[in-house]
């Protein structure tokens, strides 16, 4: 991982000596917030590794979005702290939020000023970036989600991809440690989906933590290295994508037909959970490696005509974690 | 540009800039609404000029400064002025504190001016200073647009004081200059009634209403003769005390009062501002 060399804090190359509390880009420990008495998040203990790129799942109403506000110091939270690249927010959100872009709960513009427009008065609110450079960054950041031709349009002309695109920009005006994309996705095509899946890789691959949320695991499973899964307001599962796709149950399933001698044989090898039915006989092998599983079928005589071992699928996973269907949460 | 595409030095952070007030000024003029407005309140001194030219043979008996502004074309500003405190002037400062936090934050703005970052109090301090900069340039535009029309319809001739005392065009032209930063001053202070006001929603135009209420409000209760106790105290009590910086010599006592009533509103409702505004969760 190569890290941008704009962070406050210097980063010993060899990554194994930082210890960990300053390694993550995003920490928080027993975020709580409540609205009224409704309890948008719970106790959440969330860690993005830097270098991540941090897939934040969970249906609409999870509080997902109240989350990242809390992170950006937009909200304060009833109880827990967190910190962004090491700063405690909001204490040092001043030394924080510069090195972070952010994408907040869909773009938001003077609908009145251009793209461009709307891009420089960011660029003026920031006191840490340098006027002379603005031109160039605005256009690059513009150019970089392809929107450079329509720079002169009033953002109220835009379609809501584009403004969702020209958010992307404002996230971009400066060399970033840490991108927090709250529904990147959100309203643009397939086309336009595929395009910022990209945008963020490219990121992530310039050395940027990325933490993308999304409802949709479908959009941003071939990106992320690490999972984190909203339901309710808790975060019920968290940690890199591989632990997470381990996580789940493995099953055997052995087609045969003499099913009662096929369970016995699994049984005494200590697969757990064995149920026969209609010549199928399924159960959860645990450690055992399948091929020692064949070899005692074989060995005790028992004809195997299928033999299948299964591990659920992330989207298995979520949907176990979250539910199913469209009732909002919360 | 790439994240990797880094300048070689760390960014460093300038302690001032007047980027962001100049950002918020080209906002408030670039507005096509607010030009509007302007042109609302250039109007009125042009009317009046024309209308007291047209009837010019008898101009007795009409506003304060009315039957004067034959005779020097600068009374058409000072009467313009009289008149447009009363509702125009409230009405404009009212609309851009409207916008000025709860228009953010009614767009969803404000929470990307913040993630920036832009620290609240700093916000504050450029969005007041946008709005005493908009007092000044509504005022301003009204006394310009008078000055041009009267001094072409009625000439420079010697400006009659409230004293009968006469002073030359230069010397009056400088008492209305003093004229318009003594009435900035008075809807600047308005102008932070407003930010704090602007604190408490996200509807712009509800912000606009409520200072507009609180403005008729305080020349309903400075007209109640029975709470006189509480005239001083009133923001619009000295409002028209500008008369007195026409006087030979200007008499300060009465301005000097109402100056000194706007500093109290604007540093106190400045910080009920930062009081409400510091801490509050931004949900929009």
């Amino acid at each position: 991982m190569t890290l941008p060399a704009t962070q406050v804090q210097p980063t010993p190359a060899d990554q194994s000596t930082i210890d960990p509390a300053a390694d993550a880009a995003v920490e928080t420990h027993g975020l709580t917030k409540r609205f009224g008495s409704r309890l948008a998040v719970e106790a959440l203990d969330m860690v993005v590794p830097r270098g991540a790129v941090y897939g934040f799942l969970g249906p609409n109403g999870s509080g997902k979005t109240t989350t990242i506000r809390m992170l950006l110091g937009l909200v304060e939270p009833n109880a827990g702290t967190r910190s962004l690249l090491g700063h405690p927010i909001p204490r040092e959100a001043a030394r924080a939020l510069p090195q972070v872009g952010s994408l907040v709960e869909g773009p938001a513009f003077h609908p009145y000023l251009s793209g461009r427009a709307n891009l420089a008065r960011l660029d003026a609110a920031d006191l840490w970036s340098d006027p002379r450079t603005a031109r160039r960054r605005i256009d690059g950041a513009l150019d970089r989600v392809g929107l450079l031709a329509a720079a002169t349009k009033r953002y109220r002309a835009y379609s809501l991809g584009m403004r969702q695109r020209l958010a992307i920009a404002a996230a971009l005006l400066a060399p970033r440690e840490l991108l927090v994309l709250d529904e990147p996705t959100n309203g643009l095509d397939p086309q336009g989906t595929r395009e910022v899946r990209h945008l963020v890789a490219s990121l992530a691959e310039d050395g940027a933590t990325v933490l993308v949320s999304s409802h949709l695991l479908s959009e941003v499973e071939q990106l992320c290295t690490h999972l984190g899964i909203m339901s309710e307001g808790r975060l019920v599962a968290q940690g890199t994508v591989y632990e997470l796709r381990g996580s789940g149950v493995t099953t055997v399933c052995v087609t045969t037909p003499q099913s009662a001698e096929a369970a016995a044989v699994l049984q005494r090898l200590g697969v757990a959970d064995v149920v026969a039915v209609r010549g199928e006989v399924r159960g959860q092998p645990g450690t055992l490696t399948p091929e020692s599983m064949v070899e005692a079928l074989v060995h005790a005589g028992v004809p195997v005509r299928g033999f299948v071992v299964t591990t659920p699928s992330l989207e298995d996973l979520f949907v176990g974690l979250t539910g199913e269907g469209f009732d909002v949460s919360g | 540009m790439s994240v990797a595409d880094v300048t070689a030095q760390a960014p460093r952070k300038r302690l001032v800039s007047s980027r962001l007030l100049r950002s918020e000024v080209r906002l408030i003029g670039g507005r096509r609404r607010n030009q509007m407005g302007l042109l609302v309140l250039a109007l009125v001194p042009i009317v009046l000029a024309i209308s007291v030219k047209v009837s010019s043979r008898n101009a007795r008996g009409g506003p304060d400064f009315l039957d004067s502004v034959t005779s020097n074309g600068l009374f058409v500003p000072l009467a313009a002025l009289g008149v447009e405190m009363g509702i125009f002037l409230p009405l404009a400062i009212s609309m851009l504190a409207g916008d000025a936090v709860a228009g953010e934050a009614n767009l969803g703005t404000l929470r990307y001016l913040l993630t920036v970052p832009v620290s609240r109090t700093r916000l504050l301090v450029v969005k007041y200073a946008s709005l005493c900069i908009g007092a000044l340039w509504g005022v301003a535009t009204v006394a310009v647009a008078g000055a041009v029309i009267g001094v072409a319809l009625f000439g420079t001739g010697p400006l009659t004081t409230l004293s009968g005392s006469q002073l030359e065009f230069p010397a009056a032209l400088g008492r209305v200059l003093l004229v318009v930063l003594y009435l900035s001053a008075c809807i600047a202070a308005l102008g932070a009634v407003g930010l704090f006001i602007s604190t408490l929603t996200e509807q712009p135009i509800a912000a606009t209403i409520a200072l507009m209420i609180f403005t008729i409000l305080s020349w309903i209760l400075d007209a109640v003769p029975q709470l006189e106790w509480l005239h001083p105290w009133l923001i619009v009590h000295e409002w028209l005390s500008f008369a007195d910086l026409l006087r030979d010599p200007p008499l300060w006592d009465n301005v000097l009062r109402g100056l000194g009533v706007d500093a109290v509103y604007a540093a106190v409702f400045w910080l009920l501002a930062w009081a409400r505004f510091a801490g509050k969760d931004v949900t929009s």
